[in-house]
């Protein structure tokens, strides 16, 4: 298997796949960070996470096209503006469906997953009337496209280190938001005790629409992130949403530092193993492991430790 | 939930003749054979639907893969069909008579050791029950001994419905791929892609059904069914009481898994081929979605439910496909919503009531008429 190769090969081939699955590492954060907070601090099984991450694509790529229309000078930048308007759009629409759903379903967390898969689906739908059946790409300016050449032999490409500095960035955001900030204890003394929280003055149900809607924008965040990376359409979101959900329950529902930990096994163990194996073994025996751990740990790797 | 101790008490015993009546003779006599074999292929749903009020509704499990039973299933009478399909005077064309074309195409030159058992019929049939009830075996003492239950337990079956699926997609030379296996003819040398074939198949399917019906009926009544019941509702106290909780979800579990397969085994038979877009996750929710539909504290409910969401699937898709999606999305929503307990919990809690007061209203007015015709007599 490594005859063919020399040291130096050998050593940048390494690199590259590390660098490979630190991309893929960024990329399940992103999806899993909107979910960690939905399902691990709510325990809300959102189906429609998928579907919100494909609306942040959508916004981004709307916005790309404006501005190539309209201001063709702001070109360079307008992923930002493009971000920040798909973190507004789909935190709307979560604090919508919080409005309209969840919040009857909030002692039902089996059926938030049925109600939200068919919010999904009429999502989906909607996508394919609006926007039409096939995918969309944005185009990329200048400066993100291109890759950076590290040594002779390694490249890491820049639109990927551009969504590994994004993932980083969110990443503290939220967790300054949830450790820091009153509101972010406010959420998991909701989280922790229900009753308890409101008791003692805090608006359960604000704190429920917010966290809701907070879990949802960074879902379009990480869904106008993609459209940097690849192509969407309106049933993508449909194949994000096991990992995800693999990603958060494997680090431990609740735990932030979990998520993001279990999102870096997952994806270093996937592209090592992509090297080796087809895509799709891989991706099986990924699983496959993920599944095993879990049965031995069912509270996931970083459980918190609460008195129920 | 009062549970009755009779097998059927009235209105599930007027439920099940309704049932015989339209399955074995209104839809046969009404409907043209493309049609029957239409609602053969909705009924392979209600088998999963019966298994899923038997582990959801009633033990508080929700398998998020029974899609992936339903394929085994399926995949295990689709591997004896084209066995038999692929004999050597069949595919003398290809470079390796004797083997299913796909493996051919794959260049794989000799029969997988796991497809050999196949060959023979008494093996398949018994393959068809024990290997998904194994694995659901496997499945279940894994996580139920663990209590690993509610969402985890969902979550953790998607999954393994999402391996499944990209197993099968991915070994293409065993499996047949994204394609499934296709090109079935014969079982057991009769032509399964005639009009009469489709029609007998769909009386045998209707029996199986019936008997699946009894069987979850037996379950149910059973103090087995109780100790489900408790167990959803109270799983500590069942525990304390002395009760092994796993044991019993296991049994859930495997039972649902074995009418799931039953139900994929006829859906290859009815369809005449198998894919893994049988298999993975969203056929799998869509299967727990025409049991919520229906009921999912109810095995008639269950099976109305894979009728109808189906009918309106084919009749809506056909004429208005977006619709169709937005239409479906609603349903989910507003059953979960506003009857958490399906059709049958609409049934029972509105429309039976009315009957029964209307019934007695009658019977009480004949009576006294009765009464004051008696003098005249």
């Amino acid at each position: 298997m490594f005859g063919d190769y020399s040291i130096s090969d050998l050593g940048a081939i390494l690199a590259m796949q590390g660098f490979a699955g630190l991309i893929l590492f960024s990329v399940y954060v992103l999806m899993a960070l909107g979910l960690a907070i939905i399902f691990g601090q709510m325990g809300v099984i959102n189906m429609a996470h998928g579907e919100f991450m494909i609306l942040g694509a959508y916004v981004t790529w709307m916005t790309s096209n404006t501005v190539q229309h309209i201001a063709p000078w702001l070109f360079p930048g307008y992923f930002f503006i493009a971000m920040i308007l798909a973190f507004i759009a789909s935190g709307a629409l979560g604090m919508l469906v919080e409005w309209a759903l969840i919040r009857h379903l909030y002692k039902r967390p089996l059926d938030t997953l049925l109600a939200t898969w068919g919010l999904s689906l009429i999502l989906q739908q909607a996508y394919r009337s609006i926007f039409g059946a096939r995918e969309v790409g944005v185009e990329l300016p200048e400066w993100m496209m291109g890759s950076w050449q590290a040594t002779d032999s390694i490249q890491i490409p820049i639109n990927g280190m551009f969504v590994m500095a994004l993932t980083i960035l969110i990443t503290i955001a939220v967790a300054y938001v949830l450790f820091w900030s009153s509101w972010g204890k406010q959420v998991r003394a909701v989280v922790q005790n229900r009753v308890m929280a409101g008791a003692v003055g805090i608006n359960t149900e604000k704190v429920d629409r917010y966290t809701f809607a907070l879990g949802c924008g960074i879902a379009g965040v990480a869904g106008s992130a993609f459209t940097m990376i690849g192509s969407t359409g309106p049933t993508a979101g449909q194949l994000y949403i096991v990992d995800t959900f693999l990603v958060v329950v494997f680090g431990g529902a609740a735990s932030l530092f979990g998520t993001i930990a279990s999102a870096f096994s997952i994806s270093q163990t996937q592209s090592t193993l992509e090297f080796f194996l087809s895509g799709s073994m891989a991706k099986v025996i990924t699983l496959l492991t993920i599944v095993a751990i879990l049965m031995v740990r069912p509270q996931g790797l970083f459980a918190l430790k609460v008195r129920k | 939930m009062v549970i009755n101790s009779r097998f059927f008490n009235r209105s599930e015993l007027i439920g099940f003749l309704a049932l015989a009546v339209l399955l074995f003779l209104i839809l046969p006599l009404s409907l043209d054979i493309f049609r029957l074999n239409l609602v053969a292929k909705y009924l392979t749903y209600a088998f999963v639907g019966i298994g899923l009020v038997l582990c959801w509704g009633y033990g508080g499990i929700l398998s998020l893969g029974q899609g992936v039973f339903f394929g085994l299933g399926g995949y295990c009478m689709a591997m004896y069909l084209k066995l038999e399909a692929s004999s050597v005077a069949n595919t003398k064309i290809q470079s390796t008579p004797g083997i299913p074309d796909f493996m051919d195409w794959n260049q794989i030159t000799q029969l997988p050791l796991f497809w050999k058992p196949f060959h023979s019929f008494p093996v398949t049939v018994l393959a068809i029950l024990l290997v998904p009830a194994f694995f659901a075996l496997i499945i279940g003492a894994a996580m139920f001994k663990r209590r690993v239950g509610g969402v985890y337990f969902a979550i953790i079956t998607q999954a393994i419905a999402a391996i499944l699926t990209i197993l099968i997609v991915g070994q293409q030379g065993y499996t047949g791929g994204i394609n499934g296996i296709t090109d079935l003819r014969t079982l057991h040398g009769w032509d399964i892609r005639t009009d009469h074939a489709k029609f007998i198949l769909y009386f045998v399917e209707v029996v199986l059904l019936f008997g699946c019906i009894v069987a979850a009926q037996f379950i149910r009544l059973t103090k087995l069914g109780r100790i489900l019941v408790a167990m959803r509702e109270q799983e500590d106290r069942v525990r304390f009481s002395g009760y092994s909780v796993a044991n019993f979800k296991i049994f859930a579990f495997c039972a649902a898994a074995v009418f799931a397969a039953i139900g994929g085994a006829m859906f290859t038979l009815e369809v005449g081929f198998m894919s893994p877009s049988f298999v993975g996750i969203v056929p799998s929710i869509e299967m727990v979605i025409y049991t919520a539909v229906g009921g999912r504290m109810s095995i008639f409910g269950a099976v109305w439910g894979a009728l109808l969401v189906n009918f309106a699937k084919t009749s809506l898709s056909e004429s208005f496909p977006q619709l169709w999606l937005f239409g479906l999305g609603a349903l989910f929503i507003a059953v979960v919503l506003a009857f958490p307990n399906g059709l049958s919990g609409i049934w029972a809690d509105h429309v039976q009531p009315r009957i029964d007061r209307l019934l007695a209203s009658r019977r009480s007015k004949s009576a006294g008429l009765v009464a004051d015709g008696a003098p005249a007599e």
